[in-house]
């Protein structure tokens, strides 16, 4: 896999991602996140509640997650297709397969940087969920490399990426995967739960699959998300006027 | 030497057929795609470079090294081949000289700093090397593309519409650098639908219109076999109302005009009519004081190709 990884390509995308005006959108979950859990923190809640868990179980997984790793994911590839400038990129002797997997891993870093710290630094801030926050974490960090890899195939894919993004975010994770028990092995944040709840058994995170399946469901539709982004980006064309 | 080689190539979009059974070849020198907007000069170029795949036909680019390669699905074809694109997008928040040293870095390079300043100074924008692009003009963007494409001294070179937006000044820097460019054996190949730059720059044209190549070889000689449109000179002798009378008399002649300043004629064969007429004024003894043809230019040439296909 690092002989796929471009340096080059790297930095570019990692100064193209934090240079945008909507990099201040990749914050603005975290901040949020933060916040609520300094609130709740402050509010003095009595023993039995477990805000802990719906705060960074539901809104870490099921909103700040997902849209840090859309915006991140769509952007790193698919705002060059649009507009046009990732045909600098492509017409060099790199290998497509190196761009995409290189693209995917800054979009797997800035998501992990911009949604998987603030879950464990929010974690650590709630009361007594040392243990939970750091299985979330990991949780978060999977989730980062899962969703990049789904994004950044959605990027190449389409032009409307973001909106595909948000019908399989809010359609069939958050409807659907917790109402029909079988949309869950293709549901994202119930792989991210397996795994957080294999690290610290929590009820209340609703996890739905085990840790096997979670781990080998996220291993399968990240390298072939990756691989068929790859196939995808060997084909690409340039939209011609017709004559 | 490299050689772009398009055989019986068609491209279409759905139902819409943009660039129709083109067989050519384009060899080093510098060959210019003339045509109207949405006439396929686009459409031809991304195939060439790779970026569309021919719905129909072969094309293919015999390398220096004697390699007859598919462009299609092979990046390894961009060591050869440098792109210029027409759309004005580039990595604005990176200076000239981080562009043009990251795409050396993509190439692989040797010495990427030696060679992005060499590219840079082909170009002309040493001086501004060291801002960011989005502080540049259009045709500086232009230039700087251009110095990013020649990074990896490519044997083919397509720039698609490479004059836009640049001033007099830079124009002429650009078609002295792909004049010589060509001139070193390189395979230059650009896209323009203003005459004027076609013209001046490159005597090799391949005229496209609505999808079809309309003619291809030297804009001149494109002009002189279209027999079928009258060539128009105008003519001063001694007595240009007895030259009049004689050339009408010629099968050749189509029209015969006598003007304040001489006569204005209309020919269908224009090797015959400068052979024949003067054969003519000698042997009747009229002094033949200019002939001179009135549209040789490239408008003329391009205003009878598309009137041609319309008819």
């Amino acid at each position: 896999m690092s002989s796929y990884f471009n340096p080059t390509i790297a930095v570019i995308t990692v100064r193209a991602t934090l240079g945008r005006r909507r990099a201040f959108l990749f914050a603005i979950p975290a901040v949020i996140l933060i916040a609520l859990t300094l609130v709740l923190r402050a509010s003095r809640h009595g023993p039995g509640v477990l805000w802990p868990d719906r705060v960074l179980g539901d809104f870490g997984f099921s909103v700040l997650l997902p849209l840090t790793a859309l915006i991140v994911g769509t952007g790193v590839l698919g705002a060059e297709i649009d507009d046009g400038s990732a045909i600098h990129l492509l017409a060099t002797p790199v290998r497509r397969g190196s761009i995409v997997v290189t693209k995917f891993a800054v979009a797997a870093a800035v998501t992990m940087v911009f949604a998987a710290v603030p879950e464990l630094l929010a974690g650590l801030l709630a009361p007594n969920s040392g243990g939970l926050a750091v299985a979330l974490f990991i949780g978060a960090l999977a989730g980062s490399v899962i969703y990049s890899a789904v994004f950044v195939l959605a990027s190449v894919l389409t032009t409307r990426a973001i909106a595909f993004g948000l019908l399989y975010v809010l359609i069939w994770e958050g409807l659907l995967s917790n109402s029909i028990g079988g949309a869950r092995i293709l549901s994202i944040a119930h792989y991210c739960l397996g795994i957080a709840n294999a690290i610290h058994p929590d009820q209340n995170l609703n996890a739905g699959l085990t840790l096997a399946t979670s781990l080998i469901l996220g291993g399968i539709v990240t390298v072939g998300a990756l691989v068929l982004a790859t196939r995808r980006l060997s084909t690409f064309a340039i939209q011609g006027e017709p004559a | 030497m490299s050689v772009i080689q398009m055989k019986n190539v068609s491209r279409w979009y759905g139902n819409v057929v943009a660039v129709n059974d083109i067989t050519m070849d384009i060899g080093p020198g510098v060959t210019g795609l003339l045509g109207p907007n949405g006439a396929g000069k686009s459409t031809i170029l991304h195939m060439i470079a790779g970026f569309l795949a021919p719905s129909k036909g072969t094309l293919t680019v015999q390398t220096a090294s004697a390699k007859t390669v598919s462009t299609w699905q092979n990046p390894e074809i961009y060591r050869t081949l440098g792109l210029v694109p027409e759309r004005d997008s580039v990595y604005a928040f990176l200076t000239g000289e981080e562009f043009v040293r990251s795409t050396a870095k993509l190439h692989k390079l040797p010495n990427t700093a030696a060679a992005a300043r060499q590219a840079i100074e082909m170009t002309d924008m040493a001086s501004a090397a060291d801002r960011k692009i989005s502080t540049y003009s259009k045709g500086m963007r232009q230039r700087i593309k251009v110095a990013a494409a020649l990074v990896h001294d490519p044997e083919i070179l397509l720039l698609d519409e490479p004059f836009n937006g640049m001033d007099p000044r830079q124009r002429i820097h650009m078609m002295e650098l792909l004049s010589k460019l060509g001139a070193e054996g390189r395979t230059i190949l650009f896209s323009s639908h203003i005459l004027e730059e076609v013209e001046r720059l490159s005597g090799t044209i391949q005229v496209m219109v609505a999808g079809r190549l309309a003619a291809s070889g030297d804009f001149r000689e494109i002009r002189r076999l279209m027999t079928s449109r009258p060539h128009v000179f105008n003519v001063r002798s001694s007595d240009d109302r007895r030259l009049a009378a004689l050339l009408v008399g010629h099968p050749y002649t189509t029209a015969v005009e006598v003007t304040g300043k001489g006569l204005q004629v209309r020919t269908s064969d224009f090797g015959a009519f400068c052979a024949q007429i003067a054969v003519l004024t000698r042997d009747h003894k009229i002094a033949l004081r200019e002939l001179l043809p009135t549209d040789e230019s490239l408008e003329s040439v391009f205003g009878y190709l598309i009137s041609s296909q319309g008819s």
